[in-house]
């Protein structure tokens, strides 16, 4: 049987309007890119494609996105004002708009991060309605996933036996892997790895001590139902 | 534990004992893996935001970004006529002031999408306040509603690019619809027929919306669906049938929605967006706001 829906999905989400894919999926995308710094930003770019580019101002795209960066959940009221927010906390950022670019979903952003202590990241994300999203690009290389679950983001030199020795360091600590997707990219590899269950500290620390590890973060769901239950 | 159409659920109360919000509730919970009170924790708080949207809308100065919406929920609540005595009047304003909150970048219950958010908020305060129901019973209706809303997500669609608004305001008027006749005793069939009812009447609605904007006529088919709501329980609960059952009634939805121009489905390009006024409103709004 697969996974039936949470009657939460039918009586939510719990958003800030006005629109679930405009406003609610672009601020996920904003939190996600985040996540993937694990810095405080301190500079954003962010480049909205296609319907995201036309119709971003009445639909709050940009302030949902910026609220996302500022570590705001879809259905945190300081969305509205996250342009002050974020200019009293010392963000600078800059839009960019591409109306036509047919190669990405119709509801894109490109958010690049820079971090106060000196780090980047560049991230792809698209929103596909009801708040979903689908995350397509990190630094330059193809993924996806919709962050519904924990998620390991690797780069990695692509090394034989690499994939061996991080699922290895995951099922030391009785991590369960969901789902795994690996992607090449001359002599790096890029893997994906849905966790039923957070990654802790040390499993995190440990894959990013292997010497020919580039690049790890933990992206942690963020949908408004997962605090719904005070699990 | 899976529910595929509304007769699924209704089988499942008739060998359970169960009345259909029951039924919901053990489906999240066996599903999710949820304790009782962390399903009715999430209902509550469901609960309370569509309470609070409908009281910013009713109390705080909402005029939208695009101007299109300026405080139509408080200036329906303070007109001097009544078509239908006040309780419909305010059950208007109620719907309207979720859409205002919604378009001023409020918070919202999602249920089931943004643009139809005003719909089951308006219900369920009105049935609160004219029948006196207590809160364990509305968050009960939830339930119920929910039930109607799984199943019409299963096999027609939310999305107004796919369904129309049909798929939107349509399918909050049935969960409402739904809702209304389990407060008042119906049974699973009245709520089922109450569901058909309300599915009839929104049945190839097109989602046009002017500018591409969750406002106009968003907004307004809001409180035309908490009508509908109404009407389609007060039908179910009088004992009249809905000829074709519910299941069948959201199996045409589909195939309706299907059959509907693209340009008809939330492109901001046919029906009110495409006339002469949706034409210059949406140009107007887009170079103010640029």
């Amino acid at each position: 049987m697969s996974e039936q829906p949470s009657i939460f999905d039918i009586l939510g989400p719990i958003m800030i309007g006005p629109s679930s894919s405009h406003t609610a999926g672009a601020s996920r995308i904003g939190y996600i890119a985040r996540q993937l710094l694990h810095d405080e930003p301190k500079k954003a770019v962010i480049t909205l494609y296609n319907s995201f580019a036309k119709t971003h101002k009445g639909h709050g795209t940009d302030k949902a996105i910026i609220g996302g960066i500022l570590g705001f959940g879809p259905d945190d009221e300081r969305i509205r004002d996250s342009h002050e927010l974020a200019a009293r906390g010392g963000l600078e950022w800059e839009f960019k708009f591409v109306g036509d670019f047919v190669r990405f979903h119709s509801n894109t952003a490109r958010v690049k991060l820079e971090g106060k202590h000196g780090g980047t990241v560049e991230v792809v994300g698209a929103s596909l309605g009801g708040g979903r999203i689908r995350i397509q690009e990190i630094e330059g290389f193809t993924v996806d996933f919709n962050a519904q679950l924990p998620t390991l983001v690797i780069i990695a030199e692509d090394i034989p036996g690499s994939i061996q020795k991080i699922s290895g360091a995951i099922a030391e600590k009785k991590g369960n892997i969901a789902n795994m997707f690996v992607a090449r990219n001359e002599n790096f590899a890029n893997m994906i790895i849905e966790l039923d269950e957070h990654a802790d500290k040390e499993t995190v620390e440990k894959i990013a001590a292997l010497p020919w590890v580039k690049f790890v973060r933990r992206v942690e769901p963020m949908l408004e139902g997962s605090s719904r239950y005070e699990k | 534990m899976e529910f595929n159409f509304l007769s699924d659920i209704v089988e499942y109360c008739r060998r359970e004992k169960k009345d259909m919000a029951q039924a919901m509730l053990e489906y999240e919970m066996r599903n999710k893996r949820l304790t009782r009170e962390q399903v009715y924790t999430g209902l509550k708080r469901t609960l309370f935001v569509m309470e609070e949207s409908v009281e910013q809308g009713l109390t705080q100065q909402v005029i939208s970004p695009s101007g299109m919406l300026n405080n139509w929920a408080k200036t329906i609540l303070q007109c001097k006529v009544d078509t239908l005595g006040p309780a419909l009047k305010k059950a208007t304003a109620r719907a309207i002031a979720v859409g205002e909150v919604n378009a001023c970048m409020g918070k919202i219950a999602a249920a089931p999408t943004a643009g139809s958010a005003g719909i089951l908020p308006a219900v369920l305060v009105t049935m609160m306040e004219e029948h006196a129901i207590p809160r364990e019973r509305i968050l009960e209706a939830l339930l119920v509603s929910s039930a109607v809303g799984l199943v019409f997500a299963k096999n027609s669609s939310f999305a107004g690019s796919e369904a129309g608004c049909m798929g939107e305001t349509g399918s909050a008027a049935a969960m409402a619809a739904g809702a209304i006749t389990y407060l008042l005793g119906g049974n699973e069939e009245q709520i089922l027929e109450s569901v058909g009812f309300a599915l009839k009447a929104s049945m190839g609605l097109v989602c046009d919306p002017v500018g591409g904007l969750v406002e106009e006529p968003c907004t307004t088919r809001n409180a035309v669906g908490v009508a509908n709501a109404f009407v389609s329980a007060q039908m179910a609960l009088a004992g009249i049938k809905s000829l074709i059952p519910a299941d069948e009634v959201i199996a045409a939805t589909k195939e309706v929605g299907d059959l509907m121009s693209p340009r008809l489905k939330e492109s901001g390009q046919g029906g009110l967006a495409n006339t002469k006024t949706g034409r210059e409103i949406q140009k107007r709004v887009f170079k103010t706001t640029e």
